[in-house]
């Protein structure tokens, strides 16, 4: 498969439907994988690197599911090429730093994807739309199996899965949902969840995982331990968490209605009209605009059938997305903002106001009781 | 402790040196010593003595390599990472520690190699076998016995073992 095919087909994860779409835009789930008498790529030298990656990467595409796979060494893909894959979340920006000696496949529907030789020998992950971790873990879990006849696996009968960094050793899993938390941020209630979660073990981060900011009100949580806990206990502690985490940003959506309304129809009117007026925009403010009109969705105040759209936007405004149809070099900042801005107008063209007699009534009605 | 040059004097001038990461030990009498002329003589002279074969034994666990991949201690304090999965067992004493604050517990209780639940299962299977067969002896009921130690040889030689 070629990589056209990829950039042109947005993946199935963006696409799909899955439960609790509206806050939970994406489940992943991250299994490490080592080879037991090799030595780890960051310690391994160039010619043992690639060696490795032409056995894995066989192994990999020879996989059922990974029939009609896009599958490239490294050194192959441009920089830009890289970073879609970045943004689109199908290998880390670790991953996209490395060159000979490293690797990626993934399958048409970007559901499955392999990074070969990033800090460990494989990181294979699933990712699907909406809450289902279960699934995703069932997806790996199976390619794992698969693998696991071929490969020979650097097992620890105590330690269990041995990786790299000991931080990832035991079960070598990590997994994670995306969520998108507007109500939780405009009522300052975020960072109170976010150090709540973090007092149990599990991580939160920003759109593209460690040391990486939020935006567009988009928090990742992950587990943070690998070892002592089995694989579903792990998932079931996730679910556990982000069941709670949902009912809290549903509750603050609803308080902000109830005792914010002016404030929230005004954050929203504004998005919508600078997202469909500007010129010239970064992608940092195109996210955090485009999370209100999505959030606006959620409320009723567009109609339903703009959020696709809407969430294709979230991807094809970042840097590299923005770029792919216009390849031939890389575009400076503010050319990008321009081509950005101008993107964003045209997919929102035939969007409608925001319709304000669609927002939901709450019991206390429509005033504005304490609003700054 | 007699001397490493004569190999009869008593010991009593001690030279180590580090050179490129590897620590070598000579022992001489004050005889050799002085014949060496040690006191005035610079680095490198037990090697030039060609003494002190460089004993991995004598040096302190920081110096630990893996014997798989060369990794040492000091690379992974360096990078927080290991050379490959053998360095888990080589350096095992000094990520012990480190496991119990990263991690929830000290073992894993997770998904297992299929090969790997197989084994432990048929191991188990073997070990019950040979203590009836035990058993089975010592109650002297020979025709028990028989049947257990065909059990076991077929267990033994099936696909697994």
């Amino acid at each position: 498969m070629k990589f056209s095919r990829i950039i042109a087909n947005t993946g199935e994860w963006l696409t799909g439907n899955g439960p609790h779409r509206n806050i939970v835009v994406s489940s992943r789930v991250r299994l490490a994988r080592n080879l037991r008498n090799k030595p780890f790529p960051g310690w391994a030298k160039k010619n043992e690197r690639v060696e490795i990656l032409q056995s894995l990467k066989e192994a990999v595409e020879g996989l059922p599911e990974m029939q009609n796979a896009f599958s490239e060494v490294l050194e192959s893909l441009s920089p830009l090429e890289k970073q879609v894959l970045v943004e689109r979340h199908l290998i880390s920006r670790e991953h996209a730093a490395k060159g000979v000696g490293s690797g990626v496949v993934m399958n048409v529907e970007q559901t499955l994807s392999f990074m070969i030789n990033e800090e460990d020998h494989l990181r294979m992950q699933a990712i699907l739309n909406g809450l289902q971790l279960s699934k995703v873990y069932e997806m790996i879990n199976k390619t794992d199996r698969e693998l696991e006849d071929s490969l020979d696996f650097a097992y620890h009968r105590e330690l269990g899965y041995l990786t790299a960094c000991p931080t990832n050793v035991g079960t070598g899993m990590r997994a994670s949902a995306m969520l998108h938390l507007p109500g939780l941020v405009m009522n300052d209630q975020v960072n109170k969840i976010i150090n709540s979660v973090n007092k149990i073990g599990l991580a939160v981060r920003g759109l593209h995982g460690e040391g990486t900011e939020a935006m567009g009100n988009l928090f990742q949580i992950s587990n943070q331990t690998t070892l002592g806990e089995a694989e579903e206990e792990i998932i079931e502690r996730l679910n556990k968490v982000i069941a709670t985490i949902i009912e809290h940003e549903q509750n603050a959506r609803l308080i902000l209605l109830e005792r914010r309304p002016t404030t929230l129809l005004d954050q929203i009117g504004r998005a919508y009209g600078i997202l469909c007026h500007a010129h010239s925009m970064t992608s940092k403010e195109a996210l955090n605009l485009l999370s209100v009109i999505k959030l606006g969705i959620d409320l009723g105040l567009f109609p339903a059938s703009h959020l696709p759209p809407v969430d294709e936007l979230f991807i094809e405004t970042q840097p590299a997305h923005l770029q792919k149809g216009v390849q031939l070099k890389k575009m400076a900042a503010d050319e990008r903002d321009t081509l950005r801005a101008s993107l964003i107008r045209a997919k929102l063209k035939s969007m409608p106001e925001p319709d304000i007699t669609k927002i939901p009534t709450t019991p206390s009605g429509a005033g504005d009781s304490h609003d700054e | 402790m007699k001397c490493d040059v004569c190999q009869q004097g008593e010991a009593s001038v001690f030279l180590t040196e580090i050179v490129q990461g590897k620590m070598k030990k000579a022992n001489l009498c004050p005889a050799c010593a002085k014949a060496k002329d040690v006191e005035q003589a610079g680095f490198g002279l037990v090697e030039a003595l060609g003494l002190g074969a460089p004993s991995e034994l004598e040096l302190s666990p920081a110096g630990t390599k893996c014997p798989v991949c060369g990794f040492s201690q000091s690379d992974f304090k360096k990078t927080g990472r290991f050379g490959c999965s053998h360095c888990y067992d080589v350096f095992g004493d000094l990520l012990a520690p480190m496991l119990k604050n990263m991690h929830k517990g000290t073992e894993h209780v997770g998904k297992k190699p299929e090969d790997f639940e197989r084994q432990a299962e048929q191991s188990r299977k073997l070990q019950a076998l040979r203590e009836d067969l035990d058993r089975a002896v010592e109650a002297e009921e020979y025709e028990k016995a028989a049947t257990l130690r065909d059990q076991l040889r077929q267990l033994e030689t099936g696909p697994l073992a």
